[in-house]
């Protein structure tokens, strides 16, 4: 009970103190995760192969979809725009999107569910005003070459000159620092405290 | 101190503070289906982990079973697959799955108030975003990924943050023709498809206290459409009696100290909230969506006033300054978890009765759970239906989402009762979904287009 846990579903393990690496800007509010991974793909009993199926309507309904966009390709920091995941609760949305290889996301903002999913799998989901995303995306858009950097005790993110600073929740940040980002080991120590829980619910005592 | 239910049922079922500044929080009801547990359960096996307490999670299946004939195996491979993952699953673990073949097969959202499993102040959590409906009996009840759902298997608890609560007071009698659907449509319209981000919302008010549990779950359903992951409503008289006699709810004696305790948990008159709304019930009309996120709503007779090029106004077809009423539809739905309950079939069939779908128009009327279907059933509700020409299902999610064979084609245009309108939910890429309450629903596959259904109920008995 007491080994560590390996997220063996997720790409990295340990600390996340700061990722570097080429951005996808992806434009728009309220992208749902229906759109992220359509429900037909949910239709099996692991997450493999997801990262091949992201936006795969939009994509088909829209030849310059970004992430149809060769200039991306490799690309491992999604900024988006406000209430980015919002909706189904699928695991399966953050899934490809880790399998595909982003290890970051700046965002205006994000689903609780999306944000808490995507730091499950040890990706941060940073929030950053409406201003400072729209620079971010047009320079990623400008040169998408450019190598940005995320520091995740600061919340400053750097892309060349740009400096932008962005937030999030402190639990989240210190998990991520801390490599706890993955709470399963956390949540099973000392497990008499959890006993002793369900032992003052009424509704576990037979009132 | 004054709190409200949701920090009394947080407190309570906090276990302790985590070295990350989290809440671990106790879930004292866990519900599963086949579509965001697989994966759970074998990263449970990877690491040698045991379900903590196999007797607090109950199981079903909803959105991949067939509702034409749910026959095993399915004609789905994959979907018999993710069944056969489900029961074998449940059985190592030690876990309740009601199965197709079961008598209380159904939406999981709608079986566990069902069976009593749903009670107030409880902590609920599921891996579907539609767990808040559980609120409706004054739970704290929230949707979860899979990475939680195998944190609540292998420890009952989740790592998780406290929400600011938000009150919003409804006032007024609705009118004739109106519904909670349209209630909650209309405080998603105000207050955003984000706007509950970071908030529980509270539902309370005149309004809500006049309301079935049915009712109440319908609003408290589309609480994550605003955005906010919990909605609920404080246990009262309506609660308790919903509660009583059904299978996992207390009985005798333990059911009056159930009840004496559920009230302790209800918000105390003179708590605090982070934000407070207020809506006039009176004001609110039919309501009807026009886009591709659940805020983006009209009432049934006010044109659209988003601005031309916007781009959910191109991809539904509909023009600035129109109206939805007289949209041809393709596609009748009623049911999901947000409206497939009995009380839905019966305002459907109010409207139906006496007359036919429109010959264009595929309509379907899936029950949200067998024992809704039975209920229905021995009320003739089905006959009534039949009758009518649509096409009376098995429970399940149907085409809520397109994980099952009921899928839009091409471009349809579906009315329909459930709660998402986002590009593609209903199976096809293309698909366009108008939100509305089942009455509505079922006027409009009579007329063969959206109509007003005020205008249908005038002269129908009340």
């Amino acid at each position: 009970m007491s080994a560590q846990p390996q997220a063996s579903s997720s790409p990295a393990a340990g600390p996340v103190a700061q990722v570097t690496g080429r951005g996808l800007a992806l434009r728009g509010d309220d992208i749902d995760t229906d759109r992220i991974m359509p429900a037909r793909f949910l239709k099996a009993v692991s997450f493999e192969g997801l990262e091949h199926h992201l936006f795969e309507d939009d994509r088909a309904a829209d030849p310059r979809h970004a992430f149809g966009d060769p200039r991306y390709a490799g690309a491992s920091i999604l900024i988006v725009n406000a209430n980015f995941g919002c909706g189904s609760s699928r695991e399966h949305a953050p899934q490809g999107l880790a399998r595909a290889g982003f290890r970051a996301m700046i965002g205006r903002s994000f689903s609780e569910i999306f944000q808490g999913n995507s730091a499950m799998l040890g990706v941060p989901c940073f929030v950053a005003g409406g201003a400072e995303i729209e620079r971010l995306q047009a320079l990623v858009e400008a040169t998408p070459e450019a190598m940005i950097t995320v520091d995740v005790a600061t919340g400053m993110i750097t892309a060349g000159s740009l400096r932008v600073e962005a937030a999030l929740p402190p639990a989240l940040r210190d998990g991520f620092l801390s490599g706890q980002w993955n709470p399963t080991a956390m949540l099973l120590q000392d497990f008499d405290e959890v006993r002793a829980v369900a032992a003052r619910l009424p509704y576990l005592t037979g009132f | 101190m004054a709190a409200t239910l949701f920090q009394k049922v947080w407190d309570l079922h906090t276990v302790r503070t985590l070295p990350s500044g989290q809440t671990q929080l106790f879930v004292g009801l866990h519900l599963v289906h086949e579509v965001t547990t697989p994966q759970a359960f074998d990263m449970l096996r990877q690491h040698g982990w045991a379900v903590a307490f196999p007797e607090r999670t109950f199981a079903t299946v909803d959105h991949i079973v067939p509702t034409s004939s749910q026959k095993r195996p399915f004609l789905d491979m994959m979907a018999e697959q993710m069944m056969s993952a489900l029961e074998h699953n449940c059985l190592e673990a030690g876990i309740k799955l009601w199965a197709p073949d079961s008598e209380n097969q159904g939406i999981v959202h709608v079986i566990g108030p069902e069976l009593g499993l749903t009670q107030p102040g409880m902590t609920i959590a599921c891996g579907d975003s539609h767990t808040s409906t559980h609120g409706a009996l004054g739970a704290i009840a929230f949707g979860i990924g899979t990475s939680q759902v195998r944190d609540v298997l292998a420890s009952q608890c989740l790592s998780l943050d406290p929400l600011k609560v938000r009150r919003i007071e409804v006032s007024g009698r609705l009118s004739r023709g109106v519904y909670a659907k349209d209630v909650i449509l209309t405080i998603i319209r105000r207050l955003g498809v984000h706007g509950g981000v970071g908030f529980a919302y509270e539902y309370g008010g005149n309004t809500l206290e006049a309301m079935t549990i049915d009712e109440r779950m319908t609003i408290c359903n589309m609480s994550i459409e605003g955005g906010a992951r919990i909605g609920y409503v404080n246990p009262d008289e309506t609660t308790f009696a919903f509660l009583r006699g059904r299978r996992f709810a207390p009985a005798g004696d333990a059911f009056d100290r159930a009840v004496a305790w559920w009230r302790t948990m209800a918000t105390d008159a003179n708590a605090a909230y982070d934000d407070r709304v207020a809506f006039d019930a009176s004001t609110i009309e039919p309501t009807v969506t026009w886009g591709i996120n659940p805020g983006q709503s009209v009432a049934v007779t006010e044109p659209i006033d988003a601005a031309p090029g916007d781009e959910a106004l191109e991809f539904m077809g509909f023009k600035t300054g129109t109206r939805v009423q007289g949209t041809r539809i393709d596609v009748a739905f009623i049911g999901s978890c947000t409206n497939g309950r009995l009380s839905d079939l019966e305002e459907a069939a109010r409207v139906v009765r006496g007359h036919h779908v429109a010959k264009h128009v595929k309509a379907l009327i899936v029950p949200g759970s067998q024992a809704v279907r039975r209920a229905a059933e021995a009320r003739g509700l089905h006959e009534v239906f039949i009758d009518a020409g649509f096409e009376w299902r098995g429970a399940g999610c149907s085409m809520c989402l397109g994980m099952n064979p009921d899928k839009l084609e091409g471009r349809q245009i579906s009315a329909s009762s459930s709660n998402r309108n986002f590009k593609g939910r209903q199976g096809s890429p293309t698909g366009r979904t108008l939100l509305m309450s089942p009455a509505m629903v079922a006027a409009a596959a009579i007329a063969g287009e959206v109509v007003d259904v005020r205008e249908v109920l005038e002269g129908v008995p009340a």
